[in-house]
């Protein structure tokens, strides 16, 4: 983005002369955190580690208390349970100004009757900076999120998306040992929330800082995210690099959540190796991978993501590998969804159920595509199969 | 196109009618002030000879010296106590009682001025007050405090909280976050406020005759007797000043207002 760089991460700190964690320790350690509101529950017992130089995204629906999680780090809500270190010493009852950490604001709370350059000192002259060094900490922020010559600017003069780099450069003033970004991207447009994810990884990246980001859109956390926790009623579900939460999750509901996924109810019928063979209601007799994890029960869930299903007109084809067994379903293409880079079909199975396959439209005529009531087999292999409790 | 032009001039003709019912007895009353006749329903001409006489009445230009210090003072301590009031209702933390104490402080609103004065009245007899100048004072700002109070509070209202959260986050304390974010935001209420303040204690007659004393009558209460003898010239020039002064605390105030609204809608972005 700009030749001047500033300063690292370990310089920066030494600089705020802030307590570091020890090699190994995390960052940040949330211990058994909880929160009540009345005798709604907002956050219950959440532990989580957060080690330095790590995006990590807090993802759930809304409602699932990741806004109340982000608001006792920044210390605008004080936990009635656990505990909250940074660095080793426990700030969960320390009033926001007592943290090194900052917040972008959803709504980016920039304060309308400053300017620019001075939204973005305002955080330094409370430290108490001297003002050459203020003005040079300015000019880096403004060239870092490329604001130069709005310096001047009031809030209301500026659009949606310079508003958020002003946010995020007020933010970063400080140098926080943490930065939490409290959905900073909702307010974009699509194409500008996307070139703004590729430039905030960059940032992090390069500044070496750890940020936590509160989201809802499964996308923008699997794209920045280098982990993810994924919030349901207060509780962390799964946290899991973005590959790992996608092809294992860990229950159902993740499994819907994150993405879309066919889902199948059986039974456990026999091993075969390190193969379980499961029949399920609507999709017949099913060969899926042994979970790493052993499942209990007998009732379980096969699911399978849309792009795993392949489509052919007679059965399975091309190079298969190493997979001994194949699933294959017989069917009829109920529904066609054109979305451009693929298209989605929806398989009326012969068992009965209901199969959606995702296929990468990589030829730009469409002698390779199906059409209404063709009937198609519908094949995967049984590693592309996730096996999860019922 | 003919529909809604006959629609507009039957909307100018309201228009007019409206304003000249307002405005029309003001406008006599200025045009009568440079009346050159003794006699206030007679035109004798252009005339300065009223505003002449006015300014050699002492007892008119010490009430209406008592009525401009009465409504500065009064108007500075209601716009004090009637912002801390507004900031402790919409900032504070929830207390018991927090509803009541709000209606409580929205009464003098709606209570007939009579009883207030009354009120007070027996308040400052009981108290064995002297009455002039402080217990006009004071009686003014309990009734013009309640008006600063709700102009304060709607502003606070629709202020985004995050504001202040954003300037503990970057390093304030709650009272330094207070002072450098909330304040400079609240400041064209607290301006709005004060002026409402000051031409309601201007133009105030029933409280300032019930709780002022011998020797310190305010302007509207030496009017009022000077009426009661019959309307001299000097009256409709008096009254004519008075409007002139009200109509610019209006205007500064509504110029206020307006700066302070639009200054909402950027700090609430979405």
């Amino acid at each position: 983005m700009t030749d001047k760089l500033p300063r690292t991460n370990a310089t920066a700190k030494a600089a705020r002369g802030d307590a570091h964690p020890a090699a190994g320790e995390p960052l940040l350690r949330i211990e058994g955190v909880a929160k009540t509101f009345g005798t709604f529950r907002a956050v219950d017992g959440v532990s989580l580690d957060i080690k330095a130089g790590e995006f990590f995204a807090l993802l759930g629906p809304s409602g699932c208390g990741k806004t109340t999680l982000l608001r006792m780090l920044a210390g605008f809500e004080a936990p009635d349970e656990g505990r909250i270190l940074l660095g080793g010493k426990d700030i969960a009852q320390a009033l926001p100004h007592e943290r090194p950490i900052n917040m972008m604001f959803q709504n980016y709370a920039l304060f309308p009757h400053l300017a620019v350059r001075d939204n973005i000192a305002f955080g330094l002259k409370r430290a108490g900076m001297a003002r050459g060094e203020i003005a040079t900490r300015v000019a880096e922020m403004v060239a870092l999120v490329k604001l130069e010559g709005l310096e001047k600017r009031k809030p209301d003069q500026l659009s949606g998306g310079q508003r958020q780099r002003v946010a995020l450069a007020r933010a970063l003033a400080r140098r926080p040992q943490l930065l939490l970004l409290d959905e900073p991207l909702a307010a974009l447009d699509k194409k500008l929330r996307e070139n703004t994810q590729g430039e905030l990884m960059e940032l992090q990246r390069r500044l070496g800082m750890t940020f936590i980001i509160v989201t809802h859109d499964q996308e923008e956390a699997m794209t920045m995210a280098s982990r993810i926790g994924v919030m349901r009623d207060g509780k962390l579900a799964q946290v899991a690099s973005p590959r790992e939460l996608y092809e294992a999750p860990h229950s159902r509901w993740i499994a819907e959540f994150v993405g879309d996924v066919n889902l199948f109810d059986g039974e456990f019928k026999l091993r075969d190796g390190h193969q379980l063979v499961i029949a399920t209601q609507g999709a017949g007799t099913l060969v899926v991978a042994e979970p790493r994890e052993r499942v209990g029960e007998s009732h379980l869930s096969v699911a399978i993501r849309p792009e795993k299903v392949k489509l052919s007109r007679r059965g399975p084809v091309g190079e298969i590998g190493h997979a001994v067994a194949i699933n294959s379903l017989d069917g009829v293409i109920a529904d066609i969804c054109y979305l451009g880079g693929t298209t989605t079909y929806k398989v009326k199975l012969d068992a009965g159920g209901m199969m959606q396959a995702a296929v990468a439209n990589s030829a730009r005529l469409d002698i390779d595509a199906y059409s209404l009531n063709q009937h198609v087999v519908a094949w995967f292999t049984p590693d592309d199969c996730v096996v999860l409790p019922s | 196109m003919r529909k809604i032009s006959r629609l507009s001039r039957f909307n100018i003709a309201s228009l007019t009618l409206g304003l000249a019912f307002l405005y029309l007895p003001i406008l006599i009353l200025v045009i009568y002030s440079f009346n050159a006749s003794r006699l206030v329903t007679v035109w004798g001409g252009w005339s300065l000879r009223w505003y002449q006489e006015l300014f050699s009445d002492r007892a008119m230009i010490e009430a209406a010296w008592m009525s401009l210090r009465v409504a500065i003072s009064s108007a500075t301590i209601a716009t004090l106590l009637g912002t801390l009031a507004a900031v402790a209702l919409s900032r504070g933390e929830r207390f018991r009682g927090r509803t009541l104490f709000s209606g409580m402080l929205y009464a003098p609103l709606v209570m007939p001025e009579v009883i207030a004065g009354l009120s007070l009245l027996l308040l400052f007899v009981a108290l064995n007050a002297e009455r002039g100048f402080w217990t006009v004072t004071i009686a003014h700002t309990t009734l013009t405090m309640c008006f600063v109070a709700v102009v304060v509070q709607s502003r606070l209202g629709s202020l985004d909280r995050s504001l202040e959260e954003a300037a503990m986050d970057l390093g304030c304390d709650p009272v330094r976050a207070f002072l450098a974010v909330t304040l400079p935001l609240i400041v064209p209420a607290i301006v709005a406020g004060w002026m409402l303040a000051f031409t309601l204690s201007l133009d105030d007659l029933v409280i300032a005759s019930f709780t002022t004393g011998p020797g310190s009558a305010t302007l509207p209460i030496r009017i009022y007797s000077e009426v009661r003898l019959g309307v001299k010239p000097e009256i409709n020039a008096i009254c004519t000043l008075v409007i002139g002064l009200i109509a610019v605390v209006i205007v500064i105030a509504s110029l206020a207002s307006k700066l302070s609204s639009s200054q909402g809608e950027s700090a609430a972005p979405l």
